[in-house]
């Protein structure tokens, strides 16, 4: 047996999917679309059954993927009964859905949710009246509290086993004998549901018209003899109409109950977080706290702001050999660790480390150099450096669905959508990019919360540039070597203007594509700002487990596989000799590093280079690995310069200034290594969550080539700017030409 | 009196007239329950100055005030 969930967003319809299926649920994509599809099954009744929770909708219209889904599945698979969650506190709103899927020929049970929440203002609602006149059973529940859901799934299954046909609120409006006729004609052409299909068709639903042309004609001629004084010959509008008109009349009693005058808790919540003045200020400190939670080494500034007086476990004396102050160091070392670094600290100097130096170990054992190094430097250091992201990354997700389940992230798009509808895009769009600037992973995942899909797809291209924690070592390393080596500028102006860059490169990255490849109107931006409820233990869970799942999956099969790769081309060269680490210099990598290096001319880490100039080439690839393994590989290439192990530098800066030696790479080159890494292909962990949100397979390969193109332009923008300050002119003449170029080409566009 | 939502200050109550939109936005539009004859209250302005917050059919709905531009409603006094 299957049971299909259906509701609005914000109903109760996740929490009842979980106390349905609880360890037995699953999630997956629909077919096509980066929709969730949650499946689990109930085992309660006499036999076992399926669950799916359909996406939350208000309607089945068909203009967005979680609507057509919907739809199509209630339409299409034949659940054996539809379970629709409504929400009592909302109660008009959340029955006009229900008004349609009554109209479908499939079983269905009305599960009234959140009534208790409704009873405790004062109001109830009249379970047997409301049975009565929707003709299907309703049930009393409390998702929350998991009352009443016994009741409900036995009385579905109770209803399955009986066909229902579809039945209409629409009978008394003046269109219900034009609805009668449609669907008389369709069920003569033997089509399931007709009366849905009838009601949709007189709508002029886009859906229906294409699959239904014959009948269309039937509308068209009654429409010719029609006019509503209200309405004209809009039938759309009629229906609507007709639909809350009927939930108002009938329902009454139940509704208008909620006094507009007297404020709720959340009312109360909203004036100050969404207050004119105040909304702003008091959402970039949420922002900054979740940012200071997460990634803050010096936790809530008990360490000052200068350069700190605590002093570090080695300055007390103690062994830090010693498991314990191993974990002691996790918390504090010379400064106090904010949470998500405690975990961060914990999992990968204490679980990852020791598990993996142990299996290090075990593998040395083997003897043959070239297996021993496949082993240690390439899968498990490889798969020790995707793992390190998945601390901060769950923590990041935490803090972000509290934000989501909470209902905050609604007001947060409420309070921006001004500045981001500039763009083309809506205010929901900032909480993925602002994500970004902790790991493009999550935030990428985030886009999901986005109607559009070209507004999806064009967020999920600019995120990398909202610079990672990932890459903030190469910026710190980088800008201190200018500092040291040249005595120009300041490290953390340099670091700044990089952060800046990568903004503004997401700015006029989505500029263009809003005006080239992803035209389109600005997605509307009409939605609920649902109540303000405290987001769930569980469920909270539920949503980390999955991302944790999904993450871990990916880490062994797709980031594996490409960290294989990379480690063989830099371990072996070109008449199969395994090379030790140093011998970096003759392997496949470094020679692919030579024969492209003239291509990375106008970049000014290309031809004018000396000898090893091709090591920044080669830093970049393994930087696809993570972002920390540029710097890493300085460090090797250092090694093998010099010819022998440079003192160990946490900072790698003293890496950096003995590639700037060999080479003799120039400010502005090393600027524009920077701002090239800072916008290119992110890293393989990065790029499979991309695959798996953008919506096809050429989307993606364009947005490969996308951030290979724009990465190759900032940085050949910045060398030679740096370089001749007066070629700052000739892209300002190119960029004002192209945009003068994509207004002449739309405009004729439109003009066709 | 008659006029546009967009128009509405806060604390302003009224009833849809008609909806002049077209498409994806007047179907958007109708199935938040904004249709002819539902009341609105003219809760905020977002701090901004785009988008508003409005009070219909008992929940809190928010929209642009280009997709207000294309509600016409009549004043309650």
């Amino acid at each position: 047996m299957n049971f299909a969930l259906a509701g609005n967003p914000n109903c109760g319809k996740t929490t009842l999917f979980n106390a349905l299926t609880g360890s037995t649920a699953h999630v997956g994509n629909w077919p096509g679309v980066t929709v969730d599809k949650r499946e689990g099954t109930y085992k309660k009744l006499e036999q076992k059954v399926q669950i799916v929770d359909l996406p939350g909708i208000y309607s089945l219209s068909p203009y967005t993927p979680e609507e057509v889904i919907s739809r199509n599945y209630i339409l299409d698979e034949h659940p054996d009964c539809v379970i629709n969650i409504v929400d009592a506190t909302n109660l008009e709103r959340n029955l006009y859905l229900t008004t349609q899927i009554l109209e479908i020929d499939v079983p269905v049970v009305v599960a009234l949710n959140m009534a208790d929440a409704l009873e405790k203002s004062g109001d109830r609602v009249d379970v047997k009246a409301l049975e009565e006149k929707i003709g299907v059973p309703v049930v009393s529940i409390s998702a929350l509290k998991g009352q009443g859901i016994d009741e409900l799934m036995q009385r579905a299954y109770a209803a399955a086993q009986r066909p229902r046909e579809g039945r209409t609120v629409l009978q008394d409006s003046a269109l219900a004998h034009l609805i009668r006729d449609v669907q008389i004609a369709l069920a003569g052409q033997n089509v399931a549901s007709p009366l849905f299909h009838a009601v949709k068709l007189v709508e002029g639903d886009e859906l229906e018209t294409k699959a239904h042309a014959s009948t269309v004609k039937m509308v068209e001629a009654f429409k010719k003899t029609f006019t509503d004084d209200t309405f004209g010959d809009d039938f759309e509008a009629l229906v609507a109409d007709a639909r809350y008109g009927y939930i108002s009349k009938n329902f009454a009693s139940a509704l208008h109950k909620k006094n507009t005058q007297a404020l709720t808790k959340s009312d109360k919540a909203d004036r100050v977080l969404t207050n004119r003045w105040g909304g702003i200020p008091i959402f970039l400190a949420i922002l900054f706290a979740i940012f200071h939670l997460t990634f803050s080494e010096n936790f809530l500034f008990l360490n000052g702001f200068g350069d700190g007086w605590m002093p570090t476990l080695e300055d007390l004396g103690m062994d830090t050999g010693n498991f314990g102050v191993q974990l002691l160091a996790c918390v504090y070392d010379g400064t106090v660790y904010s949470p998500g670094v405690i975990i961060n600290n914990l999992w990968n100097n204490v679980i990852v480390g020791n598990l993996f130096g142990l299996l290090s170990g075990a593998v040395e054992n083997i003897g043959v150099d070239w297996v021993v190094g496949f082993i240690n430097n390439g899968i498990i250091e490889g798969l020790a450096a995707v793992l390190s992201f998945l601390p901060q990354i769950l923590v990041l997700f935490l803090f972000f669905s509290i934000l989501e389940d909470s209902g905050y992230m609604a007001r947060v798009a409420f309070i921006l959508d001004r500045i981001f509808g500039k763009f083309g895009l809506s205010g929901r769009a900032f909480m993925p990019m602002i994500m970004g600037f902790g790991c493009s992973i999550p935030a990428m995942i985030n886009t999901r919360t986005l109607a559009d899909q070209k507004e999806r797809t064009a967020t999920v291209r600019v995120i990398p540039f909202f610079s990672c924690g990932a890459k903030l070592p190469i910026l710190t390393a980088i800008a201190g070597a200018i500092v040291v080596q040249f005595g120009v500028g300041n490290a953390d102006f340099i670091t700044f203007g990089m952060y800046v860059l990568g903004v503004a490169t997401a700015i006029v990255a989505v500029l263009v594509m809003r005006n080239t490849t992803m035209r389109g109107e600005v997605p509307p931006f009409i939605m609920e700002l649902p109540a303000y409820h405290l987001p769930q233990f569980k469920s909270l869970m539920i949503h980390l487990w999955d991302k944790c799942k999904h993450f871990i999956k990916k880490a062994f099969t797709i980031i594996l596989a490409s960290t294989i790769v990379i480690w063989f081309i830099s371990h072996f060269s070109f008449d199969w000799k395994f090379l030790a680490d140093e011998q970096i210099n003759e392997s496949i990598l470094a020679s692919i590093g030579m024969f492209v290096q003239p291509l990375f001319t106008p970049l000014g880490f290309g031809a004018q280079l000396q000898n090893w100039g091709w090591v920044f080439v080669v830093a970049a690839v393994t930087g696809l690995i993570a972002k920390e393994n540029v710097i890493a590989t300085f460090g090797v290439l250092a090694a093998c310069i010099i010819g022998s192990a440079l003192p160990e530098d946490e900072e790698g800066i003293s890496y950096v200034v003995a590639m700037i030696d060999a080479t003799g790479i120039t400010v502005p080159a090393l600027i524009a290594f920077i701002a090239f890494n800072m916008t290119t292909i992110p890293c393989f962990a990065a790029v499979a969550t991309a695959r798996a949100e953008l919506p096809s397979k050429k989307s993606f390969n364009w947005t490969l080539l996308f951030w290979l193109v724009t990465s190759y332009i900032v940085a050949a923008a910045v060398y030679t700017v740096g370089s001749w300050w007066w070629t700052i002119f000739l892209w300002l003449a190119a960029a004002v030409l192209i945009s003068l170029g994509i207004v002449w080409f739309n405009r004729r566009k439109k003009a066709v | 009196m008659e006029k546009y939502l967009n128009e509405f200050v806060v604390g302003e109550r009224g009833v849809v007239k008609k909806i002049t939109a077209e498409g994806r936005i007047k179907r958007r539009l109708f199935d938040m329950g904004v249709t002819p004859h539902a009341e609105i209250l003219m809760r905020k302005v977002a701090p901004l100055g785009d988008p508003i917050e409005v009070n219909i059919r008992g929940y809190e709905l928010t929209l642009r005030k280009s997709e207000a531009q294309c509600v016409l409603m009549e004043v309650e006094n």
